[in-house]
């Protein structure tokens, strides 16, 4: 579980998140939508420990991990698997060895099931037999599917997703909508999935939230959403360009 | 006004001084921590030591040349002809304690420094330092530790291979062209240059080491704001590297005693 309570983090003068309070139950899988730059991705980070909050609070299974020093944060990484926003694939590794990466510190398989799981992580993002190329010899959609087979790997049990189907043809994002499913299904993935994609949201989400201004606005299950009166929410969710949100 | 630009110049020296010996600390933290990576640390030790070698070769020889043909002028033109072959002890000395030392110094910053700060600071800019703390690495003890511990093992090696060449060249410049008596020069050589000599001239190329990879490792795990950050990075440490090494090189020489 994974609950953010007053979460406040400025870049300098740019305070991007200013009070955000967000839970995420057991097994749940949350969208955060929002516009480009509102702080999704910082949101992301500061989950998972990879930033520091100015101020606010968040526990992950009861644990608060901004009081944690850097080891006890290392510790509790085992638990997460974050797909990166641009991939952030190792570009001195093979695509096999990015995807074993997380397996060789995070778990005490031996050697031949570590391949074993690196195939089977590979095959589920669709990706089978390119396990011995450079990351600099993949497409950009392939590389986020390896990202994605090196998050899930180790079997976390929170998934955050950073915008997993962007750069990627409708047909696997669908395919990957498909597979955060089956993840929750099989195995009860906790999962935070950032996205642009309206439709996979709704595919996906058991409750959206939308970030606005620093701070969720909204939050509900996709039909709540779709009947907000929040003139904000109904803007995005329907892409105009027109509303209140200025564009330029 | 010119004090408020001095005192804030004061003021980020101190940050950055405070911010290298923090990471300096942190790797001595992470030294003995396992899980060790091997695997780095022996590609560091190749990526510094034999991928080196022709440079350092290079640098050394003409470094032992120009300063065996210096020696040979001075003693020519002060002391008299004949007098050269009492060269051979200066030129063994200057070389192990403090040229040799330097030139590998401010050759493997210039090699190795600078392409630590691009490699790391290239991973920094792409999130690739934030997945390997996702994917359980601590980025210090896989980065950091084997190339600072690489660099710390390697200088001296280097330093000791140059000690070699640069005395062969200097010896090769005033017995082999010039005509020094040969059994004199080696004699004296032999008589006064001291194992401390080459040893201090050692301990120093470790600490340049320690310096040169801790620089290098820093500017990369700070740089920002891409292919440019990058490059500010790189340029920053063969500048900061090359200063530290210059300044502490006179501190260690002075701190070292002269023999033992
Ligand atoms: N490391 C950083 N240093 C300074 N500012 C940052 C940093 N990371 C993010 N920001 C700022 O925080 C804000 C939010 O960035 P973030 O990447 O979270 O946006 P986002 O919601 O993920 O957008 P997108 O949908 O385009 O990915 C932006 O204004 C950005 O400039
Ligand atoms: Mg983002």
């Amino acid at each position: 579980m994974i609950r953010v309570i007053d979460l406040h983090k400025a870049f300098g003068p740019n305070k991007v998140l200013r009070g955000v309070n967000l839970t995420v139950s057991k097994g749940e899988t949350m969208v955060v939508i929002g516009q480009s730059g509102s702080g999704k991705s910082v949101l992301l980070k500061l989950m998972i420990g990879l930033l520091k909050p100015d101020a606010g609070r968040i526990a992950i299974d009861d644990e608060d991990i901004t009081r944690l020093n850097d080891e006890a944060l290392q510790r509790i990484t085992k638990k997460f698997g974050l797909l990166f926003q641009g991939s952030a694939l190792f570009d001195s590794m093979t695509v096999a060895e990015n995807v074993r990466f997380g397996l060789e510190r995070h778990t005490c398989y031996s050697p031949a099931e570590m391949d074993e799981l690196v195939a089977e992580s590979l095959a589920r993002v669709g990706l089978s037999g390119v396990e011995n190329l450079m990351p600099h010899q993949l497409s950009g959609g392939m590389k986020k599917r390896v990202g994605l087979a090196r998050a899930i790997a180790y079997r976390p049990e929170i998934m955050l997703y950073d915008e997993p189907s962007t750069g990627i043809d409708p047909i696997r994002a669908d395919a990957i909508n498909d597979l955060i499913n089956k993840l929750k299904a099989e195995m009860g993935v906790t999962s935070v999935v950032i996205t642009h994609d309206m439709a996979s949201s709704y595919k996906v989400a058991d409750r959206i939230a939308m970030l606005f201004d620093g701070r969720i606005i909204e939050e509900g299950t996709p039909d709540e959403i779709k009947r907000s009166q929040n003139p904000v929410v109904q803007q995005f969710i329907h892409g105009k360009a027109e509303g209140p949100i200025k564009t330029y | 006004m010119a004090g408020l630009v001095k005192g804030s110049f004061l003021l980020s020296f101190l940050e950055q001084l405070g911010e290298v010996g923090l990471l300096f600390f942190k790797t001595l933290q992470n030294l003995f921590k396992k899980p060790r990576e091997h695997r780095i640390f022996l590609r560091e030790l190749e990526e510094i030591g034999v991928r080196s070698l022709p440079v350092i070769s290079l640098t050394a020889a003409f470094g032992g040349l120009v300063f065996g043909l210096q020696t040979y002028v001075g003693f020519h033109r002060y002391i008299g002809p004949g007098s050269e072959a009492y060269g051979g002890p200066i030129i063994s000395l200057g070389l192990s304690k403090e040229l040799i030392p330097i030139l590998v110094g401010l050759m493997v910053s210039g090699r190795v420094g600078s392409s630590m700060a691009a490699e790391i600071g290239t991973m920094k800019i792409t999130e690739q330092i934030d997945a390997l703390f996702s994917l359980g690495a601590n980025p210090i003890r896989y980065l950091v530790v084997p190339r600072v511990l690489a660099a710390f093992f390697m200088l001296p090696c280097l330093t000791l291979y140059g000690d070699i060449i640069g005395i062969f060249c200097g010896y090769f410049y005033n017995v082999v062209l010039m005509g020094v008596n040969r059994i004199i020069y080696l004699q004296n050589t032999l008589r006064y240059l001291e194992l401390w000599d080459v040893a201090s001239g050692l301990i120093k190329a470790s600490v340049f080491g320690l310096v040169i990879a801790t620089i290098g490792c820093w500017q990369g795990l700070k740089a920002e704001g891409g292919a440019e950050g990058v490059g500010r990075a790189t340029t920053r440490t063969v500048v900061l590297a090359s200063i530290s090494i210059l300044i502490l090189n006179f501190f260690l020489s002075k701190a070292l005693p002269a023999t033992l």
